[in-house]
Parts: C-alpha cells; structure tokens; sequence
C-alpha cells in the first residue's frame, strides 16, 4: 500500500469528524470512506433529492423513451471567480449542459455532476454551489441522477472543478444540426450579447472596473420547446458561449456551406456591455454569452418563432438580425452601421484588451 | 455612448461622403499614420464607401507592430526571471520574440499579468514588495504620460522593485522618413488624433510646408475619418499644404501641456529601432538619467539576441505605404494572426492583422459585396 | 496606437498623491488619474486613454461640427437627392 492511500486511510479512521458549516474539505472526504459518505449525504443528496439518486446504486438506472432518438452532452466547469453578478459555477454547469441538449432540439432529462474539491475549499462555499445547481435544476426540469466527488490535494485545482454531462430526448420530426442552414433561411438572436463575458471579466477584479452587467446564464430549453410549438422547421440552433457569436456563426457556416449576412444595427448589445468593450478594446461579438442562442429558421416560419421567443422571459429581446445565402460559402459577413461590408471572422486565440 | 454614437450615424457619415465625392476630381494618395484609425477603417467598411480615386495608405502607426525583436526577447528574457511579475499591456502577450512569446512564459510558469494602466502596475509593485515588477511601456506619444506618471509615482512612493521596459516612438520622425522617401507615394496625410490630443499639432505645419503634403489631425469615429479624408482631398484639389484640425472636440494646436511637461521630465529623445524600418534618428523616448534605477534595461543584465526577420516579409514596405497586404506572397497563406512572420500581422491593429481579420484575404473580393 | 474612450467624470478625489476620478463610460465605471486635466470637474466629459484622462472633451466643439453636418443634410432633404454622379 503506498503512502498517500495510508494517509487519507489514516483520516479517515483517525479523525472521523462531524461535519459543521465552517469546516473545509480535507483529503478524507475523497477517500470514499465514511467521510466521502458523510459528505454526500450531508452536502449532495438533500438539495438534489430524486429517488433514482438516493438509491445509491454504482449507476443510475433510467427508463428510456419508446420512440425518438437521446443526445448526450459533457461539459466541464472551471469558471473564475466562482460567483459573479447573474450567476456562479454551479448555475453555470446545469445550465450549460441543458443549452447544449437543447441545442440539438432534445429535452433535457437526466444530468451527472462530477466534483473536484481542492482540499481547504470550504464546505459553505460547497453548499451555495451545489444549492444553485439545484435551483437551476428545478428550474429547467432535469434531475441529477448520478454524482461523483473526488479531492485533489492543495493547489492541484483552483478550488472547484464541476463536470456534467446530459442525456436529452429529441422528439420525432426535428432535424437541427449546424450543417442544416440553407439559403433562404432568417437568422435569429434570443437577446443582447456579451452580458456573460463582460460581468465576469468584471468580477475577475483584475482591469478593476465596476458594471451593472450581469451574465445572463440561464437555462433555454423550455424557449426552445416554444420555439418548436410554433414551427417544426427549425434548422440550426447554437448557444454562443466562448468566443461569442461570431465564432458560433462561422462554424455553422462553415458546417452548412453558406454565407450568413448580417446587419449590424440589428444586432442588441446593451449600452453598458458597449461602454467596456469600447474601455477595453473588444468585440461584442466575440464575448462570450450564457443565455442566449440563435436560431436559422425558414423565412416563412420567422414570424411565428420571433413571437414564440418573444413571449418568453429569456426571449423577450428576440430579434432578426441576418440571412443566409448561397454564396460565398463558408463566410460571415455584415453590413455595418454606416454601409460598409465587413468579414466577420472566428476569434483568434483569446480576447485581451489592447491600447491600440 | 455620449461622444461615441453621433459620430456612428450613418447619415452624417454619408452627408461627408457625399462631399468627398463631390470635391475629387482625380487620384490621391492618403496616409493614416495610426494603428487605431486603420482597425475602424477596415471594421466599419469604409474605404469601399470612399470613391475610388481615394486611395488609403497604412502607415507605422501601430507601436505594438514596431516594436524590435531585440527588446521583445529581453522582455521574454526579463519575464522568465522567477523574481519577476512582468506586466504588460494586453496587446504585447502575443507578439512572437525569435523562439516564444509571453503567452509562452506565462504557460511554462513565468508571472505575467496583463494590467490595463500602468497605475495598476505599480500597485503590484507595492503589494509585493520582495517581488521586482517591470512594466513593458511601449507606445507612441498618447502613452508617454501615462507611462511616465507611474515612474514618477514609484519614486514618490519609494518603491525600490519597479522599473519599466520602454519602448517609445514619436510620430512626427516617421512622417519625415516617409515623406522624405524617394518611393513615396504619400500625398496627405491623416494625422494621428489622440497622439495630437497630447503633443498637439504644432510640430505639423513644419512638415507639410517641407513636403507640401496636408496634414489633417483626425479622430477615430466614422464621421472622424471621413471628415478628415473630406478635408484633406479639399486641400490636394486646392493645392493648399497645411496642417488642419479635423478633431477639434479633443485636439488643440498647443495639445495638452501638463503631459508634456511630465514627458520632458521623465524623458529625453533617442535613436529608435523600428521593426521593419530601421533605426530612425530622434524618434524614440528614453528615460532621463535621474530616473535610471526605474530603467529594466539597466536593471536587467539581459543578452542581446540578433534575431532574424523572415526574409518573405515585407512589412516594412506596408508601414512606409509603398505596399498593400495582398501585395504579400505570404499574407493569409503562410502569414496569419495565428503564426505572424512580421511586424504588421503580429498587432491586431497591424495592417495585415486588420485585413485579415476583416476579410480581405478573401480572394477576388470586390469593393461591393 | 491610442485606443481612447470618452466619459463622463462621475467623482473627484485624492489618492497617493494624485488628481483620481471615477469615469462613467456608460453603465461602466474605471478609477482615472486626471492629473493631466486639472481644470476638469464633475460632469465634464474627457478622453480616457489607459486609465488616463489626456484630454477634455469640448462639448462645444462637437456640436459644432454636429451641427453643420445636420444642416447639410437637412437642406439636401429640402432641395430634393442630387443626380446620381456615383
């Protein structure tokens, strides 16, 4: 038996501690002992309460629809600093995953939480995380069937690492795919861009700037069952997280082969998100979004979309802002405010702000 | 935004569109001198919208582009050392020495922190007192004050851990080498604003009568840029050569005095390197004798590396005007944002980087999409 | 170079020694040194560069300009669209 599995073998046995709320994670709660025990069922099992979990099997077992087809979705989470104004890493890991389901047209219904604790996290900031996750939980309809929680020594990772991964189900009759855009098609937006990029750059302290933005994380997949009452026909739907929309934009251009034409009036960014972009020297169009997606949809079924959205409370800014056409494939393009032609390209590796 | 938006509407930019048009009557050939002025040009598509008898130029204006090799390795160099926090702006971390860059550094361990003021650096120097901290404080004049107050504010202060690695260049020597070049194609010139905003514009009337070139100080906003193409052409149709103020609402003749009176204090004039240029007589700003221990060239005994430029870059022809982009064999194919070969695609507001990023590496596009 | 942003001064202070402000962009608010426009005052609008105040903004220089530019245009609209010399 080598060292380090005596040592938290020795934890466990030496120091088998209540639990209180000013406590840290220590090296024992990753043992799988009584203490990783302790911890779950004090910490995990009461805020995400369903029976499939508190079975506590190796595996959950679930019962898959008759007809249809699933999407599954993995997403891991290392946001700095863990909370900022609109939203924290545990909000953050549900409602990732769900986007992503909902992206392909599934409904979200089971999700898994992997954790990585650092040892010395606090458990209060455990619980407030973990807490998030199930109001966000709630609020889209999934349950968090599975979970695993390992601890990493001091300094191995910045406090809390949360994967999650999704199982969703696509009803019979949607095709959505990036590869599903087609001449023809009218370019939606949910809402304003760069809330999620600006509030956390502004909660990193680091550019010391104060904002009333906050990230505008929230979970979409009950607009899109909306979006899909009112038209079957929705071909390509993506929620533009890093590297914003732009880059969202030109892999389903690419994908599909067509050219995306945008206008740039069209486009709504909110005066403060504007104001710091201008400060630091950024495109509002490459700042990352966590509440917002965009859709292709035929022209003929806009309309009623756009009215869908709009009768949501995360679509209620929902607005045109392009088309997509033959040619030249593979490219972004926009008309800008004065009426020139701007390429709009993918990001190119990270956005720093500049005195240029 | 308040002094942002109006200068966007696009019926004020066309009303001077409209102007411009009406005033050519045959080719001319304008220079913007500044880094910033070609990203808003290229961003907000405006050179497709001016006539096609106006031709823009892209000129050195981009300090981050022109910036030598040499002193981009002794900054990697200086980063590197475990008992620094080398802070920079954001602009520098991805500018390619002759091996890395400070993404690089940072990567294998070194600290490096982008700050967005040079205030916020010395702030680092004093909350880590048994840390040196060197800021990497390049630029043309608009950063000189800055660049300076902190040295200032460090002495002041007592910080015995702060110095600055600089890396300054003047606008008006360039225009003398440009103007004064034999190929030189040049025929106006759009001056740098914010430049003019510290140093004003009286070192221009000089140069236009020298050259008989016009000088137009201009701003940064579609309506800024157009105007300053508008009144630029009236002068080339007039054959007037003088220097204008198209951006009276920030720039005055005598610019602003207390900057340049704690330039003068903090600095002297030099020789400077230009990437892609060569060394230009006067044109750079180093630090003054008495404030020595602030400078990490001397506080850093760093090699000297002889780097080399690749030999497929013509950069250097770009930042003097004499040729576009797309003149380049290697632009958009072997040279990209992603593995630059040269001063003007290392800078998001390098030339190339600009057009790239905006598209015109776009084979055959045309003026009208 | 100079990528340089109006807004408005919001706060006047003291700090080490140096003319401090607290800058509204728009919803967005950055301590500035305003040691370089020393006649500057709450509300005036100035130029940012850096977290630097370089210069004041003339609000009556930009309406001037403004200005002209709007009267242009309104006679254009008056006097009918030029001919087409494009």
């Amino acid at each position: 038996m080598d060292d380090a599995r005596k040592k938290t073998i020795m934890q466990g046995l030496v120091c088998p501690r209540p639990l209180t709320h000013d406590e840290q994670v220590v090296l024992g709660h990753g043992s799988g002992g009584r203490m990783t025990r302790d911890l779950i069922t004090h910490y995990f099992y009461p805020p995400f309460e369903n029976p499939t979990l508190l079975r506590g099997d190796d595996a959950a077992v679930v019962t898959l629809p008759e007809q249809g087809r699933l999407a599954l979705s993995t997403d891991s989470h290392i946001v700095s600093p863990l909370f900022f104004p609109g939203g924290d890493i545990g909000r953050l890991a549900v409602c990732g995953t769900v986007n992503d389901l909902a992206m392909v047209g599934a409904r979200p219904l089971w999700l898994t939480a992997g954790f990585i604790l650092e040892e010395g996290l606090s458990l209060q900031i455990l619980e407030r995380v973990v807490g998030s996750m199930k109001v966000a939980a709630e609020e889209a309809g999934v349950i968090i069937v599975a979970g695993d929680t390992k601890v990493a020594e001091r300094e191995k990772v910045d406090r809390l690492f949360v994967n999650t991964t999704g199982i969703g189900w696509i009803p019979e009759g949607r095709e959505v795919g990036g590869a599903n855009a087609r001449p023809g098609d009218v370019v939606l937006l949910s809402g304003p861009i760069g809330d999620h990029g600006i509030a956390v750059l502004a909660a990193r302290g680091e550019l010391a700037f104060e904002t009333t933005v906050e990230s505008d994380l929230a979970p979409l997949n009950k607009l899109v069952e909306k979006m899909f009452e009112a038209s079957q026909a929705i071909h390509v739907m993506r929620d533009p997280t890093r590297g914003g929309l732009a880059t969202s934009l030109n892999e389903i251009a690419r994908q599909s082969k067509v050219v995306i034409r945008l206008e740039e009036t069209s486009i709504p960014v909110r005066l403060a998100v504007t104001a710091a972009c201008e400060m630091l020297g950024f495109d509002p169009l490459y700042v990352a979004n966590e509440g917002k997606l965009v859709a292709m949809v035929p022209s003929e079924e806009a309309e009623m979309v756009l009215e869908a959205m709009r009768s949501t409370s995360y679509g209620e800014g929902a607005c045109r802002i392009g088309v997509v056409e033959e040619s030249p494939p593979g490219r972004v393009l926009m008309r800008t405010a004065i009426g020139g032609t701007r390429v709009v390209d993918v990001l190119s590796g990270e956005m720093l702000p500049r005195i240029c | 935004m308040k002094h942002v938006t109006e200068y966007r509407d696009a019926d004020l930019v066309h009303v001077v569109l409209d102007g411009i048009r009406q005033t050519v009557t045959k080719p001319w050939v304008l220079m913007e001198i500044c880094g910033g002025q070609t990203h808003a040009i290229v961003r907000h598509g405006i050179d497709q919208l001016l006539p096609t008898e106006i031709e823009l130029v892209h000129g050195p204006g981009c300090p981050v582009c022109v910036t030598p090799l040499e002193l981009i390795d002794k900054s990697l160099a200086i980063a590197s050392c475990t008992e620094v926090i080398f802070t920079s702006y954001g602009d520098m971390l991805r500018v390619p020495g002759s091996g890395c860059d400070l993404f690089s550094v940072r990567a294998s361990g070194g600290d490096v922190r982008v700050v967005y003021s040079p205030l916020d650096a010395v702030k680092i120097a004093q909350h880590n007192p048994d840390r040196e901290v060197v800021f990497f404080a390049i630029g043309f004049e608009t950063t000189a004050p800055p660049n300076a107050m902190s040295v200032v504010q460090a002495q002041s202060m007592g910080l015995k851990n702060y110095s600055i690695l600089v890396s300054h260049v003047r606008v008006p020597p360039a225009m003398h080498v440009i103007l004064g070049s034999p190929h030189n194609r040049v025929q106006g010139f759009l001056a740098a604003g914010h430049v003019c905003a510290v140093m004003g514009y009286w070192e221009y009337p000089p140069i236009a009568e020298k050259y008989g070139v016009p000088i137009v100080v201009t701003g940064f906003e579609p309506l800024d840029i157009v105007q300053g193409i508008l009144q630029a052409t009236r002068q080339l149709e007039e054959g007037r050569c003088e220097a204008e103020n198209a951006y009276p609402r920030v720039v005055t003749f005598e610019g602003n005095r207390p900057a340049q009176k704690l330039i003068e204090r903090v600095f002297e004039p030099c020789d400077r390197k230009w990437r892609g240029i060569g060394t230009i007589p006067d044109s750079g700003w180093r630090l003054r004798q008495e404030f020595a221990e602030f400078d990490a060239e001397l506080r850093f005994d760093v090699e000297a590396i002889q780097p080399d430029e690749s030999p497929l870059c013509i950069a250097g022809q770009i930042l003097q005007g004499l040729k576009k982009p797309h003149d380049c064999s290697a632009f958009g194919v072997k040279c990209t944002p992603e593995n630059p070969l040269g001063a003007t695609m290392v800078s998001s507001e390098g030339a190339c980087a600009a057009y790239y990023r905006y598209g015109r590496h776009v084979a055959g596009q045309k003026k009208e999409e | 170079m100079c990528l340089g942003v109006p807004g408005k001064i919001v706060e006047t202070y003291q700090a080490g020694g140096l003319k401090m402000g607290k800058v509204d962009f728009g919803g967005v608010v950055r301590e500035t040194c305003l040691e370089y426009v020393p006649q500057a005052e709450v509300g005036d609008y100035v130029l940012i560069h850096v977290g630097f105040a370089i210069s004041l903004v003339s609000e009556e220089e930009a309406q001037a300009t403004l200005e002209i530019l709007r009267e242009i245009m309104r006679l254009e609209e008056e006097l009918g669209p030029e001919p087409d010399t494009r």
